[in-house]
């Protein structure tokens, strides 16, 4: 990828947002760092609605049953170079559902994941850290 | 030969309406990030999202059709790229223009528009048809209006060609200034809000209920032309109104605050109106944008 090309990546990250079962607290933090306060669209980053368009998978919630086939999906719809991140304690690592009839694999086992961000839920001086490392990641230093 | 190629390509074709669009977007998302008390991004954002799709992988989804499908984004570049021409020739010299150029300019205006509905249906995903149905619709709602609208300064003006239309306004006063005309400008921003796919129009689009619509399957430099389609126009219908009812239009400051007033009020009523029901904008248009439009034409008639 050409260093222009990937200025411009780092520059205008477009997210998709995969709530996979969520109880919904990472999700409406995701939409704290939108608002007012942290206003992640200084940095170019939107959420946007359809994962054509998507640079950034970022996945909540713990991976049931269901949502890793989609997720699996999604990944493969998703036009490359795309980048997945798991967002909160579940995505991560299952957090306290590790042992739930539900479960399957975690994320990582399925897609490749760039970034974790870890807490239950993260804070959005959190969110903005992870995307920092994601940049820094592509940039490869 | 040359010099068209020129024209059109460069200044002030392609070249200078794809940066001016994207700059002006840029005001677009300034101003909306203001009004929600954000801070927004820097101006050189729109940049960044074009360069970076063009990066991107094109991916064509299975059932689609091919040859419409990637062909529609240039269709719509190409179509309002004539029209940025056509109303740059005739601001820079309104006497270089042919007769007709304002039923041409009419025509092209409907392509971009008719390039989403094509490239929708293409597309072969349930949303993206949704959007484009909508979409047409919308077309069949705003465009007797806009007609109208456009007849209003062509009676006052006697005349078909842009280049008189702007001359008379030189010569006399602005359209504006009659009261025919202050029906037309406030028609003709409800319709370009529509043309736009602003709110309260932005049903085609509607991304809390249908993703994006028509756009959803489009990725990579397809959806780059089609976002910068709506950048251009967001740069060419404003102009256009500017030039048919608000005077000439030159470089200096005054005419730089004409066009950037009308793009604020604009990008206000994006942010402050909700999306109307695709039943309702057909209503809206047909009955009281109608009967505005044959009010507007009728004073006109009369001298007003």
């Amino acid at each position: 990828m050409s260093s222009i090309a990937l200025k411009a990546l780092t520059r205008s990250i477009w997210v998709f947002h995969f709530a996979s079962g969520a109880c919904n607290n990472c999700d409406i933090e995701i939409l704290d760092a939108l608002t007012p306060r942290f206003d992640v669209e200084r940095f170019g980053i939107v959420l946007v609605g359809s994962i054509r368009h998507a640079d950034a998978i970022l996945v909540t919630g713990m991976l049931n049953r269901k949502g890793a086939v989609r997720l699996k999906q999604l990944y493969d719809a998703a036009p490359k170079p795309v980048v997945v991140i798991a967002f909160g304690s579940c995505a991560s690592s299952q957090g306290i559902f590790k042992d739930s009839y539900n479960r399957v694999v975690p994320v990582d086992e399925i897609v490749p994941v760039d970034a974790y961000i870890p807490g239950c839920p993260p804070r959005p001086e959190a969110i903005i850290d992870g995307i920092v490392k994601v940049i820094k990641k592509l940039r490869g230093s | 030969m040359s010099s068209t190629l020129f024209h059109y390509l460069v200044f002030p074709g392609f070249l200078f309406t794809a940066i001016v669009g994207m700059i002006v977007s840029w005001v677009d998302r300034k101003v909306t990030a203001r009004v929600q008390w954000r801070k927004g991004p820097p101006w050189w954002q729109n940049f960044a999202d074009f360069v970076k799709l063009l990066g991107k992988e094109v991916l064509i989804p299975e059932n689609a059709a091919k040859v419409p499908f990637l062909l529609a984004p240039l269709f719509g570049v190409a179509a309002i790229t004539i029209v940025s021409t056509l109303i740059w020739k005739t601001i820079i010299d309104p006497r270089s223009t042919f007769v007709g150029d304002i039923i041409v300019i009419l025509y092209l205006l409907a392509i971009p528009s008719i390039a989403v509905i094509v490239g929708g249906f293409a597309s072969g995903n349930p949303l993206a048809s949704l959007g484009a149905s909508r979409e047409m619709k919308l077309i069949l709602a705003y465009e007797l209006p806009f007609i109208l609208v456009c007849l209003i300064p062509i009676i006052k003006a006697e005349t078909i060609k842009l280049g008189e239309i702007v001359n008379f306004q030189i010569n006399n006063k602005p359209i504006l200034c009659y009261p025919s005309g202050i029906i037309g400008f406030l028609l003709g921003i409800i319709c370009m809000q529509a043309k736009l796919g602003f709110t309260p129009f932005d049903i085609a689009e509607a991304e809390q209920e249908i993703m994006a619509g028509p756009y959803i399957e489009y990725s990579g430099a397809t959806l780059a032309l089609f976002k910068l389609t709506r950048q251009m126009m967001l740069f060419v219908l404003p102009m256009f109104v500017v030039i048919t009812f608000l005077g000439r239009f030159t470089f200096s400051v005054i005419d730089i605050l004409k066009y950037i007033i009308l793009l604020v009020l604009i990008i206000l009523i994006k942010n402050t109106a909700p999306r109307l029901r695709i039943d309702q904008a057909i209503k809206f248009f047909w009955t009281r944008g109608l009967f505005l439009g044959i009010a507007g034409v009728l004073l006109a008639l009369l001298g007003k």
